[in-house]
């Protein structure tokens, strides 16, 4: 992997040339760091996920694809596909969320612009867990919204939201829903408005504009918001884990448990292995659809 | 732009915002709760915060996530800066891959991150606890670095360096004098962004930290696994503080260095 520029031996002492290969040093600590702790343990999962596991603790270096095999086992591939639906779901509803949230928002003054993105900022660096901690006060029997509820006549038993799907699909939405509104709205900023007026000027009703043109232009924060809200809603276990008791397990939550009481690591590994793959596949297909290499408003 | 302007996107952008505000509202107002349910209000009380503050396990947990945040993004600022600085001087064919692998650790889920870690380190023989947890935090620390750092390089004029080089100034000299000023506002924001990051990690953090270190991310999501108490409510406005704090001082110093 160690491609140093080469030192042409010209030994011209061209100066330019001395002072290039100084530069070069400064990447010396990202290199080794991410040779050592990025590649390293990724090519070791990738080992791992092809060896045997021994009965009690360890592993045997024994080639097999057994744990391969293991993940079309119907109980697997169920929870497979279970997280593959929530994570379809809660992107689904966090686009259609976030997407208005975004185009109106690069609509708003400049003024505004500032003042909404910082109550959009604001929660965003309040601790996740705080965040949904605030959900179990509302959603859980004896909860502020049961308790409301009870007291204005509507239901006479409390009931039971927490622990469910639909309270882990609001955890993912609450959680990811930034992610895709900081994306669409940096798409949006940059988008020249007057080219949507151009449209109508041509003839094009509001719809066939917005379809034609806005929608066009803002499609690269759209995917990228999609893609940053897709991935991590598989892996967020720690969602499922709380608002969903242990009723909902996701591809994140069966690794944690492949790992620490289960421990069987080659078959988490597997299991890694394909997510990690799925991931990669999902940037590629959007670096072919936009042509872009970074993702939108991701920083 | 002023036609058919209605009040529609602006209710919509009110409904959304106190969507997300609205869980943060009820933990703060039932830190003072004086009851131990979480449904009705019983008046004002700082019980929860008394208890809170007597239990030590929660401070020190609190001080390894700060000594944590603190030491990696160090460390990450130190490391991304150099590699962002070298990245645009030189060309090299490997360029395009090491900027792509050196960003994978944001890019891949978390829960991936986590799991090859502790499979790594445990390889290594690494003893899980200050020294994982500071590596594993570094890692994802970097790439916000290098990528803030590289969107300030590239607006950068190259004439400033050559200028000084010209000048007489050694290559050290003039990082040191030149680059290193230039790219600071984007080192402090991307060292805030991932300082905070780090601060609210669980999902990594619980693979490496071993079984006798906490962070307070950590930590919160265990109690919180147990059910709730009224001192998470605590808990959580306290760092809610603690956010707003550092929240405003980065306001504050993206003023300092007010271009962008």
């Amino acid at each position: 992997m160690e491609q140093r520029p080469e030192c042409t031996g010209g030994s011209g002492g061209q100066e330019m040339r001395k002072k290039k290969d100084l530069w070069s040093f400064t990447v010396v600590p990202l290199y080794v760091f991410t040779i050592v702790f990025v590649v390293g343990p990724l090519l070791y999962m990738i080992a791992l996920s092809f060896a045997t596991n021994r009965e009690g603790y360890g592993v045997d270096w024994i080639f097999t694809l057994e744990n391969y095999k293991r993940i079309l086992d119907p109980v697997y591939l169920d929870t497979f596909l279970q997280s593959l639906k929530l994570a379809f779901t809660s992107t689904l509803s966090i686009m259609l969320l976030g997407y208005p949230f975004g185009y109106f928002m690069a609509k708003l003054s400049s003024r505004w612009k500032s003042r909404v993105m910082m109550f959009l900022m604001l929660p965003f660096w309040i601790n996740s867990l705080i965040r949904l901690y605030g959900w179990i006060v509302i959603l859980q029997t004896k909860g502020v919204l049961n308790g409301s509820l009870m007291r204005l006549g509507i239901i006479d038993e409390p009931l039971k939201m927490l622990y469910s799907y639909p309270s882990v699909l609001l955890g993912m939405i609450y959680t990811l829903l930034p992610f895709m509104i900081l994306s669409v709205y940096s798409s949006a900023e940059k988008l020249d408005w007057s080219l949507v007026e151009a449209a109508r000027d041509l003839g094009a009703d509001a719809v066939q504009a917005f379809c034609s043109v806005t929608l066009k232009m803002t499609l690269p924060g759209l995917l990228s918001g999609m893609i940053l809200t897709f991935i991590p809603s598989m892996g967020l276990f720690f969602i499922a884990d709380i608002l969903g008791g242990n009723k909902i397990v996701l591809v994140g939550s069966l690794i944690q448990d492949q790992m620490t009481r289960g421990s069987d690591w080659p078959f988490a590994a597997a299991l890694a292995v394909v997510l990690t793959l799925l991931t990669t596949l999902i940037i590629y297909l959007y670096r072919r659809i936009t042509h872009t290499s970074e993702l939108e408003g991701l920083y | 732009m002023k036609r058919n302007r209605t009040k529609l996107p602006g209710i919509y952008l009110g409904l959304v915002l106190a969507f997300i505000y609205l869980p943060i509202v009820f933990v703060v107002v039932f830190s003072f709760n004086g009851s131990r349910s979480t449904a009705v209000w019983k008046g004002f009380s700082l019980e929860w915060y008394q208890a809170l503050f007597q239990d030590t396990s929660i401070w020190e947990a609190l001080g390894n996530s700060l000594l944590l945040g603190v030491i990696s993004c160090l460390a990450a600022a130190v490391i991304g800066t150099l590699g962002a600085v070298g990245l645009m001087k030189v060309e090299f064919r490997s360029k395009g891959v090491t900027e792509y692998i050196s960003t994978l650790p944001i890019m891949i889920p978390e829960i991936i991150l986590g799991m090859v870690f502790m499979a790594f380190f445990s390889v290594l023989s690494l003893p899980f606890g200050m020294v994982t947890l500071v590596i594993a935090h570094t890692a994802f620390c970097i790439p916000y670095i290098l990528m803030m750092v590289k969107a300030r390089m590239a607006g950068m004029d190259p004439a400033l360096e050559e200028a000084a080089m010209d000048l007489g100034a050694t290559p050290v000299r003039t990082f040191f004098d030149v680059t290193l000023p230039l790219v600071m506002p984007a080192v402090m924001s991307g060292a805030m962004l991932a300082f905070a990051m780090s601060l609210d990690d669980v999902v990594i953090s619980i693979f490496v930290n071993g079984p006798r270190l906490n962070t307070l991310p950590v930590k919160v999501y265990t109690q919180m696994k147990f059910g709730v108490t009224p001192e998470i409510n605590a808990l959580c406005t306290v760092m809610l503080a603690v956010t707003l704090v550092i929240w405003g001082l980065k306001k504050l110093m993206d003023k300092g260095g007010n271009m962008r």
